[in-house]
């Protein structure tokens, strides 16, 4: 039995027929077409389905549809500003941070909450900050390079 | 320095955009009109012999189109060697292992399908299993295929130069063992297909492959249509070391329901069934005997090896090969002799991974050498400056280096690390918890032959100048599954032909495009590189000939540098060419005004000579190698290498290991995009450090994968990984394009033996198992101390 829902997902405002077990990664994947949210693992083991959830970095795949009624949901295709990538964004791509970038969306938002909570975090926090967040091909170098461009800790 | 613009550079990535904004399409991410889900029956039981199958229920399931058995499919074995050709589609008489497929069901979603699947029925006669690969050899062990006899898949015997000169010459020798364990290569996106056929027939896949070329022709060969049928494109990747080279069930099955219901069909795997189709790193079981003289000099190796490759041979054969030949460098070793099975066990089949064969044989081998410097009382990084090969050299298998920093790569990492004041006195170690260690490697830059006999070209490109005059479109079959090949065509293209990476577009890992072996044997950059370059001269020597023809100045006058038309002989008269294409393009906006012509008006007055102008490159190697048997496998155009230094820290009461640092230094030739160089390193370190540590697929008595989850089965997270320092050595390749060759997997090599020899440093005792557990070191704790108070 299918049950109405709404939400906000990137600023716009939806009303869905759900059902009850439907994920958040489904909905953002099947139902608005939003394929920049991965799935990896679809138990929550790997981070690529990471979106903020009223500002919260959320597994989608472990999250149901219908608990998220009434919340603001960004996602990877939220970041970029009338065409123009977002510093961290632009940081990811200029530091070599993206090779398959099957991570990519889950590491941009879990980094973009990190972020917002804290504008200038050191090493160690980035690396707690994403390390729910599996990449196989950087060895999370780059990927930890470009946060720390963002936050202003590579000037050295 | 070099004169290059792009080339050597740290240039973005030309899909890094599309990734960071969500816009890059993975398989998944398709969608048709239509399009029916599919969904597998895996056999729940590692051996046993199939008595029937009833598909009935599953038939009448509403929602359900198609259900496919091996009475569809068809029961021709296909395999990857041809001479294993060991798989069918689906399980006929037998299922080997708990995985193995049986039937394919497409339904309208993907809850009917699975639904669907759980409705067939399968009678099943159980068989005694074969889980271990050190006696799956045994008399009176069940026999998996009737190939197969003993279970022995593939055997190598090979002994280069003279075995027992080098056992008489020799002054020290030692034997040593290492084992390790199947691993999975855990990239982040599953595999996945979507499959339709049009009204003409013709089959169009497209597959998270790393190997569209590969999987068009076993796709065409067991689907019983012709290749020129079959179209096989790669979307964007998520990862594939190695795996995803070979053409799954998953694939076949997917385009046999197609075919079967007239309607796209996708197919998905979930992380469990990544696991179950595997097709990753084999567990080794090696044995090797090094001799050395006083002076440091190898005298000879000696080495067994038998690995476990799971139900069937997959690209296994060329593993067990790789296995032995790789240890041919970058050392001078005259006397090599090797022994080598492979067998099948009840298990997934195990293919090629990242550093294909070579690098469990490798972490053994730079493991003897230290323990032999410890013995001589020589430091381990001066032992291995006394034997490495220098460019010119040939190996004792007949491998040729015709360039090589292995010299620089280990100076490098020595000083970079400061090895000499962290290292404690030559040949002592320290045993205190605090631990360096230092390893080399050897790797090919591009297998010197196809897995299929025959002359092919490994690849073609085909580079098309626009019509409309200004870009250029870049035609590959090359497979980008996120190490960056995409990036390496752009910018030589962009090179030869002096644009911006914005005017070149890359079309590429598609079939219908050109031939490209693929994504495997780190062959990309030197191979497709190469062809690359060919066809963006060729379209260079086009349009320079049709401009030249039309100013009356001889071609050879000409270049194209920064979107211009430059003059090597002064000025020329061009005034004739702009007012032609001013006089074509009225009314349009950001005309060419500058004092010279640009390439877009050179290229489209060249279309208006010479119609549409196509450049077209192509590359094979030259005739490789040896002519002993299985000389193929381990031959190169070029050979990479690599060093590294490992240092850990580890706490003597619990075993817990600590990497704080690893220093790499590896040989590309040179580096076409430097960001790309490091990337490949790091995430070398990554995956070898796995490996070396925490990585293991476990199964339970009954042959089931008990970890088949990125939580149990455990990679490294950003947690686990320390700083990884990256150092590029540039030899010029004289067999690669701009002198350069490979950087994937070479990089890997040195990693677990890096590790293994800092944890002896740290701990005075020798792990002989993978991956190195906490409970391990605490186990060779215990027995070391206790031998310390039996000799007392």
């Amino acid at each position: 039995m299918k049950k109405i829902i709404s939400l906000t997902v990137n600023g716009v405002e939806h009303e869905l027929a759900v059902e009850p077990r439907r994920s958040l990664l489904e909905l953002l994947r099947e139902d608005l077409g939003l394929t920049g949210t991965h799935k990896g693992c679809g138990i929550g083991d790997c981070g690529t389905c990471t979106v903020l959830v009223d500002g919260v970095a959320t597994f989608s795949c472990l999250t149901l549809a219908i608990q998220v009624e009434g919340c603001s949901i960004e996602t990877v295709e939220s970041l970029a500003e009338n065409g123009r990538l977002n510093e961290l964004q632009q940081a990811f791509v200029d530091q070599g941070a993206i090779q398959c970038g099957f991570c990519t969306p889950g590491m941009l938002m879990t980094s973009t909450e990190l972020l917002r909570r804290n504008p200038h975090p050191q090493e160690p926090e980035i690396r707690r900050a994403i390390s729910g967040n599996l990449c196989r091909c950087t060895g999370y170098q780059k990927i930890v390079e470009a946060i720390k461009t963002v936050a202003g800790e590579n000037d050295e | 320095m070099s004169d290059y613009k792009l080339l050597n550079t740290r240039a973005p990535r030309v899909d890094a955009v599309d990734k960071a904004t969500g816009r890059a399409v993975y398989t998944d991410d398709l969608k048709r009109s239509g399009m029916l889900y599919a969904a597998l029956l895996h056999s729940p039981l590692a051996h046993a012999r199939i008595l029937n199958i009833d598909t009935s229920r599953a038939q009448k399931l509403p929602g359900v189109k198609a259900v496919v058995t091996h009475h569809e499919a068809g029961i021709e074995p296909y395999g990857v060697s041809p001479a294993r050709y060991d798989e069918t589609i689906f399980c006929h008489d037998r299922v080997r292992y708990v995985g193995d497929e049986i039937a394919a069901v497409a339904a309208v979603d993907l809850d009917t399908a699975l639904q669907a699947v759980s409705l067939i029925k399968v009678d099943f006669e159980e068989l005694p299993l074969v889980l271990d690969g050190l006696t799956a050899m045994d008399e009176g062990q069940p026999q998996l295929h009737e190939m197969y006899e003993k279970n022995i898949c593939a055997e190598v015997n090979w002994h280069f130069g003279d075995i027992e000169q080098g056992r008489k010459e020799a002054d020290l020798i030692r034997t040593d063992r290492l084992t390790s364990k199947m691993q999975d290569a855990a990239f982040l996106e599953p595999q996945s297909v979507l499959a339709e056929v049009d009204s003409h027939g013709n089959l169009t896949m497209w597959s998270s492959t790393q190997a569209p070329h590969y999987v068009q022709r076993t796709l065409a060969m067991a689907l019983k249509i012709p290749l020129h049928k079959v179209r096989v494109i790669k979307p964007a990747v998520g990862g594939g070391f190695g795996p995803k080279a070979s053409c799954s069930t998953g694939e076949l099955a997917t385009c046999l329901l197609a075919m079967k219901t007239g309607k796209p069909v996708k197919l998905t795997f979930d992380r469990e069934q990544v696991f179950l189709h595997s097709r990753a790193r084999h567990q080794f079981f090696h044995t090797m005997t090094t001799g050395i003289k006083k002076d440091g000099t190898l005298s000879f190796l000696e080495h067994q090896c038998i690995l476990d490759g799971g139900a069937y041979a997959s690209f296994g054969i060329a593993t067990v090969y790789y296995a032995g030949s790789l240890l041919g460098g970058p050392y001078r070793l005259k006397n090599m002799k090797y022994d080598g099975r492979r067998v099948v066990t009840n298990k997934p089949a195990c293919g090629a991974q990242r550093g294909h064969g070579a690098v469990i044989a490798r972490a053994l081998f730079e493991v003897q050498l230290d323990r032999l410097a410890e013995e001589l009382g020589m430091d381990p990084i001066e032992l291995r400056l006394r034997n490495v090969m220098e460019a010119g050299e040939t190996t004792c298998n007949e491998l040729f280096v015709s360039s090589f920093g292995m010299r620089e790569a280990l100076e490098a990492v020595r000083d970079s690390a400061t090895w000499r004041q962290k290292r404690s006195q030559a040949g002592r170690i320290r045993r205190n918890g605090k631990g360096i260690g230092a390893a080399c490697g050897f790797f090919v830059s591009g297998a010197g032959y196809p897995i299929y006999r025959s002359q092919t070209y490994h690849c073609t490109v085909i580079t098309k100048v626009d019509d409309v005059g200004g870009g250029v479109t870049v035609m590959s079959g090359a497979a980008d599954i996120g190490q960056g090949s995409d990036t390496v065509l752009a910018m030589i293209t962009a090179e030869e032909l002096g644009l911006s990476l914005d005017d070149v577009k890359i079309t590429s890992g598609d079939t219908a495009l050109s031939v490209d072996l693929g994504a495997y044997s780190s062959r990309t950059t030197l191979m497709t590189g190469h062809a690359c370059r060919e066809a963006a001269q060729d379209v260079k020597r086009q349009i320079l000939a049709a401009v030249g023809g039309r100013l009356g100045v001889p071609p050879e006058t000409l270049d194209l540098r920064d979107g211009l038309v430059v003059s090597l002989a002064g000025d020329i008269d061009f005034s004739a060419l702009r007012e032609e294409y001013l006089k074509e393009h009225k009314g349009f906006r950001d005309l060419p005004s500058g004092p010279q012509l640009t390439f877009r008006e050179a290229s489209r007055i060249a279309f208006l000579e010479l119609g549409s102008i196509v450049g077209t490159g192509k590359y094979k190697p030259p005739k490789l190698g040896g002519s002993f048997k299985g000389a193929t496998v381990g031959t190169s155009p070029a050979f990479g290498c690599s060093a590294q230094i490992a240092e850990v820290n580890i706490d003597l009461e619990t075993g817990e290991v600590t990497v704080d640092r690893i220093t790499g230094a590896h040989d590309c030739g040179f580096a076409i995009n430097m960001t790309q160089v490091e990337g490949q390193m790091q995430g070398s370190m990554m995956m070898g450090m796995g490996e070396a540590l925490m990585e293991q697929v476990q199964y339970d008595q009954k042959g089931r994968i008990v970890n088949a989850n990125l939580a149990e089965y455990k990679i490294p997270t950003s947690l686990d990984m320390p700083h990884l320092e990256a150092i590029v050595v540039e030899s010029n390749e004289p067999h690669g394009p701009y002198g350069a060759k490979e950087v994937g997997e070479g990089a890997i090599m040195p990693v677990i033996p890096s590790i293994l020899n800092a944890i002896y440093d740290a701990t005075g005792v020798r792990i002989e198992e993978l991956p190195i557990t906490p409970e391990r070191i605490i186990a060779a704790l215990h027995a070391a101390k206790n031998a310390l108070l039996d000799s007392k």
